[in-house]
């Protein structure tokens, strides 16, 4: 075992001074960059649009006294909930009022959705299912507000801040937990990818064969997985560090997350274990996965199935953060693969402990399963160790140590 | 005292025996090929006794330990196949083949520029892989072999694809690793390397071992041949000659009877067969592969590689 770790830790070495030191590092640090660009700028782009974008129109056709006082109702209370929380409405002529409703929506020049008659009792609303549904409830309230304008005023309201509520405390943290899984699975995912190739240069250039004469091959994996881990947390903290001088150049413009239930301090420490076991998780599947093929393009082919994979099990994630205790985020919390991000939704939600030691525990020794797999896979399929359709001997050897692993 | 010893090695592919039981004793300190043609079985055969592969059947120990990989800090294995991390420094690399034996980083680098030094090529040791020519490359990968000083050095294929100046240089620096008492293993499909490199010899072809033991005993296995001139053409000496005797003008080769040299001299002499000359051969290793191994697995290894042809 030590002299497994031994080996890991310079082939690991090894791996994380290539890659820290190449040029093609930089781009990789730089590579966060251009989603948040291109995230950013349709981001711009689309508000312009929906700036941009007509609102539908109710023409009125009351009576000349019932469409002002609409109006003027309109007006008072834009004033109060805001001017895109209320339809647009605009009082047509007393010739153009003449017109059959249906006659005045099918004019084009006119550009209506709907066309409010009738009167302040008794408003008729005419258009098709769409502004119908939508508008008939605000239709009733200026109806209302504008027929008793004079005896309704609207108080002036006193706000006062607290921190939080019992109310929406839940809410918050519910906020925080999707917050903190989308963060893990993009680093994840944009991480643990990078795995799958990790075997590609050896193999291309028989170096796997001067390793796999002078180590153990479970030595050469973790070796591989770590040096991986180590360039994330590189690539972390320069990017951590710049997100913090931006958000400090920001200042209070960016949004801030509610208080998780275990507290800041405990949460982050979890979320930095919960990363490095996803990683690890996915980089061992990865790495056997990747082992297996021989080029560079086989490679790429196995990328996408292995992205919609990690998509499936980040939305079963997801799904499972309002759900806590229910059997459906029991099991997203007990399967290695969704284990890492339901658990760091539950930090956010519940200041229990213990379950964290239990699935750090659980996710640390599946991760051993799943490489020494790999381990066992790579050394049948590729190396050509042992023979095909029969359980040998050598291959029932301990997990690390630990598990009697099968033939 | 063996450093290697191997009893009925078995590995398949695909329901191709590639080698087929094959028993091994190499002794401490000794150089030993393994000779054999393309194919043959010889590289499956070092990957087992090395622990990169598990043998379907058999058992081998490894200088005195079944789980060969718990050796490999004794042990130098330079594969059949080269290669080498293209990006990385020479020296560098050489450290790194260290360390994977055992040998802490920096040691092990300091060692290595040493080596290089010796080499002739202390010069290159900053320079990466992919700036060194392929000779360059392959002395360095041979350096990283050594660099941690092992007692078994296990070459494949070693001689291939260096040019006759660099081949000459291995051979030096193998003889003077077994001069160290370093166990030398290498296999090869050149005859000439392993009679003048090694002590014992096994001779695989088609995945089975024809012969495991000394070189002098091979070419024992084949009587010395006659290569006779005579200045009388006939005589009461021709008795003296075995059937298998050829005769090209006053030249007369044939192998030497068991009899031994003196009653054949006696009787040349007392028949005035009037001897003009008179060499006794003793048989080439070459001569002896072909007897042991048959012609055809003989002109299979006198094929040259892909590598070689071009």
């Amino acid at each position: 075992m030590i002299e497994t770790i031994r080996a890991a830790f310079v082939i690991g070495r090894r791996d994380f001074t290539a890659i820290i030191f190449s040029k093609a590092f930089f781009f990789f640090l730089l590579g966060p960059m251009f989603p948040l660009l291109v995230g950013g700028a349709a981001g711009l782009l689309g508000g312009q649009v929906a700036r941009d974008i007509d609102r539908p129109v109710i023409g009125v056709t009351m009576s000349a006294d019932d469409s002002r006082q609409l109006l003027a109702a309109r007006a008072t209370l834009a004033a109060q909930v805001g001017e895109r929380r209320l339809p647009e409405m605009r009082q047509l002529s007393q010739s153009t009022s003449a017109a059959t409703p249906e006659k005045l929506l099918d004019d084009k020049t006119n550009g209506l959705a709907a066309i409010l008659g009738g009167t302040l009792d008794k408003p008729v609303l005419t258009g098709t299912r769409g502004p119908i549904e939508s508008y008939k409830g605000e239709i009733a309230m200026l109806s209302a507000f504008a027929k008793n304008a004079d005896a309704m005023t609207l108080p002036s309201v006193e706000t006062r801040l607290v921190q939080s509520s019992a109310g929406n405390e839940k809410q918050q943290r519910l906020a925080t937990a999707q917050a903190t899984q989308v963060l893990l699975f993009m680093l994840t995912m944009l991480l643990a990818g990078m795995v799958l190739s990790n075997l590609v240069e050896e193999k291309a250039n028989k170096i796997i064969e001067i390793l796999a004469a002078a180590v153990p091959m479970d030595a050469v994996f973790l070796g591989k997985l770590f040096a991986m881990l180590a360039m994330a947390f590189v690539g972390i903290t320069v990017w951590a560090t710049v997100g913090f001088g931006i958000a400090s150049l920001a200042g209070s413009a960016l949004p801030s997350l509610p208080t998780p239930a275990v507290g800041w301090p405990i949460f982050v420490l979890l979320g930095v274990v919960y990363f490095t076991m996803a990683y690890l998780i996915l980089g061992s599947l990865f790495l056997g996965i990747g082992a297996m093929a021989a080029t560079v393009r086989e490679v790429q082919t196995l990328s996408m199935p292995v992205t919609m994979a990690q998509l499936i099990n980040f939305f079963l994630a997801m799904y499972t953060v309002t759900k806590m205790g229910e059997p459906i985020e029991l099991f997203a919390c007990l399967f290695p693969f969704t284990s890492p991000f339901a658990m760091v939704a539950r930090a956010a939600q519940d200041a229990t402990l213990w379950p964290h030691l239990l699935a750090v525990a659980w996710q640390a020794l599946f991760v051993l399963i799943i490489l020494r797999v790999g381990v066992y896979l790579f050394r049948r399929n590729v190396m050509k160790s042992g023979s095909a359709g029969r359980i040998k001997e050598t291959s029932g050897k301990k997990l690390f140590g630990l598990v009697k692993m099968p033939g | 005292m063996h450093a290697i010893e191997a009893r009925g090695l078995v590995k398949q592919f695909d329901g191709f025996r590639a080698v087929d039981g094959i028993d091994l004793n190499v002794p401490v300190g000794s150089i030993y090929g393994i000779l054999g043609p393309n194919g043959a079985g010889k590289t499956t055969t070092i990957r087992m006794l090395l622990g990169i592969i598990d043998p379907d059947e058999g058992t081998r120990t490894l200088l005195g330990s079944d789980r060969p990989l718990s050796q490999s800090k004794l042990v130098g294995y330079l594969p059949e196949e080269r290669g080498l991390y293209q990006s990385m420094r020479a020296a560098d690399t050489i450290a790194f083949m260290g360390a994977l034996r055992g040998m802490p980083l920096k040691a092990a680098e300091q060692r290595g520029r040493e080596l290089m030094e010796e080499a002739g090529l202390g010069y290159a040791a900053d320079r990466q892989i992919r700036q060194l020519s392929k000779g360059m490359a392959q002395t360095v990968q041979l350096l990283g072999t050594i660099v941690h000083d092992p007692k078994l050095i296990v070459l494949d294929e070693p001689f291939s694809g260096l040019d006759a100046l660099n081949q000459a240089k291995l051979e030096r620096m193998i003889r003077a690793q077994a001069d160290r008492g370093v166990t030398i293993i290498f296999s090869t499909h050149v005859i000439a390397h392993a009679e003048r490199l090694c002590e014992r010899i096994a001779i695989i072809a088609k995945g089975k071992v024809s012969f495991d033991g000394l070189v002098s005993t091979a070419r024992d296995r084949l009587r010395p041949q006659v290569h006779l001139e005579t200045e009388t053409a006939d005589g009461p000496w021709r008795k003296a000659l075995p059937d298998d005797v050829r005769h090209e003008g006053n030249w007369w080769h044939f192998t030497l009877p068991d009899s031994g040299v003196e009653p054949l001299l006696t009787a040349l002499i007392g028949g005035k067969a009037g001897i003009r000359s008179l060499s006794i051969e003793r048989p080439g290793l070459h001569d002896a592969f072909v007897a042991i191994a048959g012609e055809d697995t003989a002109a299979e290894m006198d094929a040259p590689t892909a590598e070689e042809l071009i």
